[in-house]
């Protein structure tokens, strides 16, 4: 069996269709970028000012003033352009980002998103994630479907929220699921995983597709 | 015309305990060190720190924080920087450190509206979480908005790439961040430039700060050393 944070990414990777504008979290999110399908080339907007970011930079050849939002050495592409951070946000808030793809330490069935604080453990700051998620036209949650066997799916969010009501998409190992009005939808299936596996994973009642497809990744 | 080349101790003498200071750059990419490195010098207290971040030990405002030179930092981010958390829940009353977090995107913008003469502005961002604790929300077109007010500090820190002797300044790559809306946010701005030059060599085209902004020039400003 392939990595599971494998599995997620290169799932995630064909939701991206060729030209989106596409904001990428930190960690698994981050390797979206290189499983894209071929033929589909997106253009990658980091929040400290670049649109149309590259890879990392290689060892030994990294420019000290280019950095991603993961103070990472980064390139960018030709045809890129940098800018301060009110027009990034501007950018973000203002719905020019196509997709933003990013972790979460829970999701519930309204999509709401909680990501950014354990009261009392961890309180790292919300970064950008409260802007991307309110302004992104798509929100797609890539994540380990649970803490070690702890729910991360739930009826209803336990942590301080990131944003109420902004996920559209859950791409997990076990499957992807939409978040609709009528509550979240599991739409594929990882044919290493039964239906009933991944509702025991999940803390709130999953809806079935009547369309249940297999997950490709 | 006035002189504003300064040595960085020069530039910071006028920074008593208590002020505020905003500081450009993120992760401290794009954080002048060598006003930093003059602050830690001169050793101010009960500073209140305006950055994206809390940077890394070592690096940007990290310094200003182990120094213990830190009494509020308003932030959007502070996860790359220990420090930070062990200070907020330090029982040593002169090391505690009060940490507000604000999203990054309305910290900039309302950095932005303190340079710009607004009296704040209406974000979508926040509604329905902790950020919006205290907050009016106003419902403009059937949509809710928090109100968030202009950001304004006594000092501004920037990091030009190339600043002419008037104070117009160049960013390189992505070290523009906050930079060029803390220069006009703040009463008495202080650039720390990697390259001073003059009147005339930077291309009017490429200044994206005006020297109009800028009270002080620093310069040997280093790139960031791996």
């Amino acid at each position: 069996m392939a990595d599971l944070k494998e599995i997620i990414a290169r799932r995630v990777a064909r939701e991206l269709k060729d030209g989106d504008v596409v904001n990428l979290g930190i960690g698994l999110p981050t390797m979206v970028a290189n499983h894209l399908p071929e033929g589909v080339h997106i253009v990658l907007q980091s929040e400290n000012g670049i649109m149309g970011m590259g890879s990392a930079a290689e060892p030994g050849k990294e420019d000290v003033d280019i950095i991603n939002a993961g103070a990472q050495y980064v390139t960018v592409n030709p045809g890129a352009m940098y800018f301060d951070s009110a027009t990034s946000f501007g950018i973000i808030r203002g719905g020019h980002v196509d997709a933003t793809v990013l972790g979460a330490l829970e999701v519930d069935q309204l999509g709401n998103l909680a990501n950014w604080i354990v009261p009392g453990k961890m309180v790292p700051g919300m970064g950008g994630a409260m802007d991307l998620v309110v302004g992104a036209k798509k929100v797609i949650v890539a994540m380990l479907h649970t803490q070690k066997g702890k729910h991360k799916i739930l009826d209803s969010c336990t942590l301080p929220y990131t944003a109420i009501n902004v996920v559209d998409m859950i791409v997990t190992e076990m499957g992807v699921m939409e978040v609709t009005p009528e509550g979240i939808v599991l739409t594929e299936l990882n044919e290493d995983y039964t239906v009933e596996q991944v509702q025991e994973a999940t803390q709130c009642k999953l809806i079935i597709s009547p369309s249940l497809k297999k997950m490709e990744y | 015309m006035i002189d504003k080349i300064k040595t960085a101790d020069e530039a910071v003498a006028g920074i008593q305990d208590g002020a505020s200071i905003m500081v450009g750059g993120f992760m401290a990419c794009g954080t002048p060190e060598i006003l930093i490195d003059a602050l830690v010098r001169k050793n101010v207290r009960n500073l209140t720190i305006i950055c994206n971040d809390a940077g890394v030990p070592g690096r940007g405002v990290g310094k200003l924080v182990s120094n213990g030179q830190v009494k509020t930092l308003i932030a959007s981010h502070v996860g790359l920087n220990p420090e930070v958390a062990q200070r907020m829940n330090t029982d040593v009353e002169e090391d505690k450190l009060e940490c507000i977090l604000v999203p990054q995107g309305t910290l900039a913008e309302r950095i932005r509206a303190g340079g710009t003469g607004l009296g704040g502005f209406l974000t979508p961002t926040g509604v329905g979480t902790i950020v919006a604790e205290g907050k009016q929300v106003l419902n403009v077109g059937g949509k809710d908005y928090l109100l968030e007010l202009p950001l304004r500090a006594d000092f501004a820190f920037i990091r030009g790439t190339v600043t002419d002797k008037f104070g117009n300044t160049t960013y390189n790559g992505t070290t523009r961040t906050f930079n060029p809306m803390m220069a006009a946010a703040a009463d008495h701005v202080i650039v720390g430039a990697c390259e001073v030059v003059e009147i005339g060599d930077i291309d009017p085209n490429n200044v994206v700060t005006s020297g109009i902004f800028v009270d002080a020039i620093v310069g040997g400003e280093k790139q960031w050393q791996i």
